[in-house]
């Protein structure tokens, strides 16, 4: 799979790349039993600091969607559950699709939809905290 | 003493007549990770890194390099052999040709890797023929390079690495770098390029006039750091800038700028209250948090 960092971004690396594997467990693009990079390969194919990658991918574990095995690999676990949760998925990637088309119809660009996407998300989350 | 850092120095001083090139520096290095060390020309940046390797002399303070104290000369002679060190102006005996200069540095080092040579001889295109004087200043820092990677050395300290070289050739450099630190070797080095060194570094140390102005895991940055703008339909309300988490407010016509260094929600929280017409929080690249500490100093 290609993962796409950035490193200026405000979320750590590691969280990006469990993100993304996430999304393509999700999306199907990558399936139960597939192996991921050794830790070595996959830091000097993102030119990353390996314990980035390590980090990552204890993140993944804890989730129950990587499994290490020592001398081995690593090995993605995608079982029923996350099946369901890849339909889920695509079905809201579809709504959103309408609505960030919608968006740009009228004239918004890129940028603005990408803003008031964070401002949202922002203020969804900045509001949860209060009493 | 601490196992865990590679490097750790206390109070360390250097000062040359009048002027404090490092002035009571504090630096953790952990072992095993990234550290880049960022800051302006003149900074004190080589001479840190001078005075951890016995080049030179401490005027006050000290501390310890994997282990072994550096102001004591024996120690410092040993800790030595266990460091890679690639000076800043990648000098190198001039006289010799590339093959001489690898022959003679392989014969004085027990923990040589001959494929790790060959693989970066190849990479580089160093001319094995070719002597050293007539070698441009980016193959010199190649050549350079090549000497350090070679070997497996407990820690490995770069000052400017990538300066002179080719984007093909930061590329190979930034992989080896990340590929030692795969097989458990530290990594200290210095840099001006920004963007390098925030995609390698677990941390950065930014120095300026001789002390450490922030010493941070770039994780944290990204987490935390964040700019916050606010616009107002009038002039800007008066805000009190020692509030936790805000680490400098800049007031321009009618918006009003903060950043935030922890807990940027609670920050935007109480900003929610100024009733501002629109807030936006933004994340704060590395080059910004370098350029705002350095000229805030």
């Amino acid at each position: 799979m290609i993962l796409k960092l950035n490193p200026s971004a405000g979320h750590p690396v590691y969280s990006q790349i469990v993100q993304q594997v996430k999304h393509a467990i999700e999306t199907g693009v990558l399936r139960d039993g597939d192996l991921l990079p050794g830790v070595r390969t996959l830091a000097q194919e993102l030119v990353v600091s390996p314990n980035t990658v390590v980090k990552a991918y204890s993140k993944l574990e804890h989730a129950g969607l990587l499994e290490i095995r020592q001398g081995s690999g690593a090995y993605i676990v995608a079982k029923r559950r996350v099946r369901s949760r890849a339909e889920q998925t695509r079905a809201a990637q579809a709504r959103v699709q309408i609505l960030v088309r919608g968006l740009l119809a009228e004239g918004f660009s890129d940028e603005e939809i990408h803003r008031m996407f964070a401002a949202e998300l922002f203020y969804d989350v900045s509001c949860e905290k209060r009493p | 003493m601490n196992d865990e850092m590679a490097i750790e120095t206390h109070e360390l001083t250097r000062r040359y007549g009048d002027t404090l090139a490092v002035s009571h520096l504090n630096l953790r290095v952990p072992r095993r990770q990234v550290t880049a060390f960022l800051g302006r020309n003149g900074a004190g940046k080589s001479t840190t890194i001078k005075m951890l390797l016995g080049i030179t002399s401490i005027t006050s303070g000290g501390g310890s390099v994997l282990g072994r104290a550096i102001q004591d000369p024996a120690q410092n002679c040993q800790l030595r052999r266990d460091v890679a060190y690639v000076a800043e102006d990648k000098r190198l005996y001039s006289y010799m040709t590339v093959e001489q200069i690898i022959r003679f540095t392989r014969s004085l080092y027990q923990d040589w890797q001959p494929a790790a040579e060959a693989r970066l001889l190849k990479q580089f295109r160093l001319p094995p023929r070719q002597k050293i004087k007539s070698l441009s200043k980016g193959m010199r820092t190649k050549l350079a390079l090549l000497l350090a990677f070679s070997r497996r050395p407990e820690l490995l300290i770069l000052d400017e690495p990538s300066e002179g070289l080719d984007p093909v050739s930061i590329e190979e450099l930034l992989q080896e770098i990340v590929g030692a630190v795969a097989n458990g070797v530290t990594v200290f080095f210095s840099s001006h390029q920004i963007a390098e060194v925030e995609r390698i570094a677990d941390r950065v140390c930014i120095l300026d006039q001789g002390a450490l102005l922030v010493d941070a895991c770039l994780d944290d940055i990204r987490r935390e750091y964040r700019r916050i703008t606010l616009s107002f339909y009038a002039p800007p309300p008066k805000v009190n800038p020692s509030l936790p988490g805000i680490k400098q407010v800049r007031i321009s016509g009618r918006q009003m700028t903060l950043l935030a260094t922890e807990n940027a929600n609670a920050v935007a929280e109480l900003a929610l209250d100024l009733h501002p017409a629109s807030i936006e929080v933004t994340p704060v690249g590395l080059r910004e948090v370098f350029l705002e500490t350095v000229r805030e100093n």
